[in-house]
């Protein structure tokens, strides 16, 4: 792919105390204006908003283990007092399911991909000093918290029948609207207008930096594939966040001012709330699994020791799923009443998006063919994540036909699907990541023992929690409610254990982390040998504050 | 081959050019966002998309297509909570295909208080939508009803000979019209 002249990696050694000079605690962390400290904030960020979608999911699995109610009722009395009603332990069931969902996808997955590996790694691949705007990069850190702490605020006043915004991720109306009464979903509302000016200003930010920051050399067709993942994600977030903030900003005014966008009694129409939310909603998506296909293209390459089975197939292959990523949006809502053409149109508009990705699964594998692999920790995160996004972008294709959706939609079955490929793809490729550049962003190693141990506790509990869910949504078990009939016991129970499983890994996880952090090996510039040969390896681990002071040169 | 890095001051130039143009593109796609309420609507009313009636001018001129017929069926529903009292005079019909018919419906106001409603409309299957021509319909205006008066409400519709040749509708036999009157409250306007 790039070859690169190695040969200013001396000159940091000797200016190194210059370029080493960090400033002082506050002002280092809370006025940072360094990519590489806000990514590691937004890494940090991810990882405690991670924690509390992935125990608001093991509440969940817990009430669903078995069938009948369980805690639900416990909870609402210890949340809204002893005289909770039943209506208020179901309204906090949604509550749940909505928080897991936005905190996941606006909280954790986003933050960690193109906040966190996305600041860190893309001004360093590129041969840049740092983003193009620092200080609208601390900005942009900085407006998740005030949403953050909305989201989660929301979650004590009233949202209708208990406390909370219990209206699902996707905030539909009318129930977003007239069946939400109380602060809860206002503040909810508010939590995704700040998410999504973070992440525009993020977004601009990536794609002046991609365009114009690039090392001498460095042309577009030479960057590293993260690199080319996070400039296809940026113009993503560019184009589609503003639409969600106009959807959303008219449930506000329907909910406080009296209009009536959505409200088929004043001439609106509910299904624009939908139309509007899914042209978003779907490249929402790719936003989140893009840079995964960027994380697992370096890994692949890098423990194959082969440069990535057709560069330029991979690259254009992401801008073709992007750009077919805008015009596939209604397939989210085959069962609203659609004729026959326009159910056509959007089933064959989506089945032609396995087109892009298969280029990317089959190249994937053609690198790591005849490759002088090593199973490091970070190359079977990488296969792990080919594997399972492979499985679920295969349900993908099975829920893309609108006759076959009328039977499976709001079944687990598209539970399954999208948690095989945002909890086993995206999360696998975060780890993958995490994994990969951990030397690199700590300067210590990690535990390659524990991680392995992680992977295989990780990879057999999430298969055991969510490949189950398929049966039961073939047998047509409904998403979103805490009860069940009997017969849906069994599959569920086993969910549940595989969620344990799942926990489990995170606790070797987290150890490894904190051994790590504490007493990991010192890690070299390139631990990983002769096939790291993106720039980010050329820097001593961890890199200096400031690099690349002379720019360096691609050839 | 390296090209010479460019000086600092083009950079922060371009890097804001840059800024400015992408600033661009989102404040569209936000301007987007909004513009698809009208937009949304008028390609509804255009395409006939989701059941979306059409309607005509009153002197329309349109030729029977003798021996075709279509059931109609009437659906009318009223708002929970709105004290009307409103359904189809009735319930179903069977009209020659091009021939302009007349629909009554019947609404009485049951409370003591006048009480103004405004009907929305829609046609199911839904590929029939777009053939589906009011020529008058209360549903084009608000309705007041004094307390307990009770009025007759007439549409005044013709289903578009063209039906007959599109391969979507080859099935359609009846045509279900479903209306749903609301109240007209204070401070909510048509948007």
């Amino acid at each position: 792919m790039t070859t690169i002249t190695a040969d200013h990696h001396g000159d940091h050694a000797h200016d190194h105390h210059d370029a080493d000079h960090k400033p002082a605690f506050f002002q280092r962390w809370f006025m940072s204006t360094n990519h590489k400290d806000i990514g590691t904030l937004y890494l940090i960020f991810a990882i405690v908003a991670g924690i509390i979608g992935g125990a608001i999911s093991g509440l969940m699995r817990a009430e669903l283990a078995h069938p009948g109610i369980q805690y639900l009722h416990l909870w609402a009395q210890t949340m809204e007092g002893p005289s909770a009603t039943m209506d208020q332990a179901y309204h906090l069931w949604n509550v749940l399911i909505t928080a897991h969902g936005l905190i996941m996808v606006f909280f954790m997955v986003m933050p960690a991909m193109i906040g966190g590996f996305g600041n860190w790694f893309v001004p360093i691949m590129i041969g840049a000093p740092d983003m193009a705007f620092p200080r609208m990069n601390n900005v942009s850190f900085w407006l998740l918290i005030p949403a953050f702490a909305l989201l989660l605020g929301s979650t004590f006043v009233p949202g209708g029948t208990g406390n909370g915004a219990g209206t699902g991720w996707t905030v539909y109306a009318p129930l977003s609207t007239s069946g939400s009464a109380g602060p809860a979903v206002d503040m909810a509302i508010l939590s995704l207008h700040i998410a999504g000016a973070s992440s525009i200003l993020g977004a601009i930010n990536f794609i002046t930096t991609i365009l114009n920051m690039r090392a001498p050399g460095m042309t577009l067709h030479k960057m590293p594939l993260f690199v080319w993942s996070v400039l296809v994600t940026a113009f993503l977030l560019l184009l589609a966040l503003p639409v969600l903030a106009a959807a959303i900003t008219m449930l506000l005014t329907d909910r406080n001012f009296g209009t009536t966008f959505y409200d088929a009694a004043g001439g609106g129409d509910p299904e624009l709330y939908q139309h509007l939310f899914w042209f978003f909603g779907h490249p929402e998506v790719y936003i989140m699994i893009l840079p995964g296909f960027g994380i697992v293209s370096q890994i692949v390459s890098t423990f194959s020791r082969k440069p990535v089975f057709g560069y330029l197939g991979m690259a254009y292959a992401m801008v073709a799923i992007g750009v077919v990523g805008f015009v596939v949006w209604a397939h989210h809502m085959f069962t609203t009443g659609m004729s026959v053409n326009v159910k056509m149109y959007f089933t064959a508009a989506t089945m032609v998006i396995a087109v892009p990705t298969g280029i990317k699964i089959f190249s994937w594998i053609a690198t790591i063919w005849g490759g002088s692999i090593s199973y490091k920790t970070p190359m079977v995160w990488a296969l792990g994540f080919i594997f399972l996004f492979t499985v679920g972008g295969v349900t993908g294709v099975v829920l893309a036909n609108g006759g076959v959706d009328d039977v499976l939609h709001d079944t687990y079955y598209v539970v399954a699907h999208f948690h095989y490929v945002l909890s086993l793809g995206a999360v696998f490729g975060l780890f993958a990541g995490f994994y990969y550049w951990f030397p690199k962003m700590s300067g210590r190693m990690y535990n390659e023992f524990l991680g392995h141990l992680h992977f295989w506790v990780f990879f057999a509990g999430v298969n055991l929690l969510f490949f189950p869910m398929h049966f039961l949504g073939l047998s047509g078990m409904p998403r979103r409610y805490p009860d069940y009939p009997a017969a849906f016991e069994k599959w569920n129970s086993v969910a549940t254990n595989g969620y344990m499983i799942m926990a489990a890994g995170m606790v070797i996880f987290f150890i490894n982390l904190i051994w790590s952090l504490a007493a990991g090996k010192k890690a070299e510039g390139n631990p990983w040998g002769e096939g790291a040969t993106t720039l980010e390896w050329t820097l001593p681990s961890p890199p200096p504050f400031h690099q690349f002071e002379t720019l360096p040169v691609v050839d | 081959m390296a090209t010479l890095p460019p000086s600092p001051f083009d950079r922060d130039r371009r890097n804001r050019r840059t800024l400015v143009l992408m600033a661009v593109v989102g404040l569209s796609m936000l301007a987007l966002g909004f513009a698809s309420v009208p937009l949304y609507r008028i390609f509804c009313e255009r395409t006939g998309f989701g059941g979306t009636t059409s309607r005509a001018a009153v002197d329309v001129q349109v030729r029977a297509a003798a021996g075709h017929t279509m059931s109609i069926r009437f659906d009318s529903n009223v708002q929970p909570g709105m004290p009307w009292q409103f359904y189809p005079e009735h319930r179903t019909d069977t009209v020659t295909i091009g021939r302009k018919d007349m629909a009554i419906f019947i609404a009485k106001n049951l409370s003591d208080r006048p009480v103004t409603g405004t009907a929305s409309f829609n046609v199911t299957p839904t590929q029939a939508g777009g053939y589906f021509t009011k020529i008058q319909c209360f549903c084009f205006t608000q309705q007041t009803l004094q307390p307990g008066e009770e009025v007759r409400m007439p549409v005044l519709y013709y289903v578009d000979p063209k039906i007959l040749d599109d391969p979507d509708n080859r099935d359609t036999q009846q045509i279900t019209l479903s209306y749903t009157f609301y109240p007209v409250e204070q401070g909510k306007k048509a948007s």
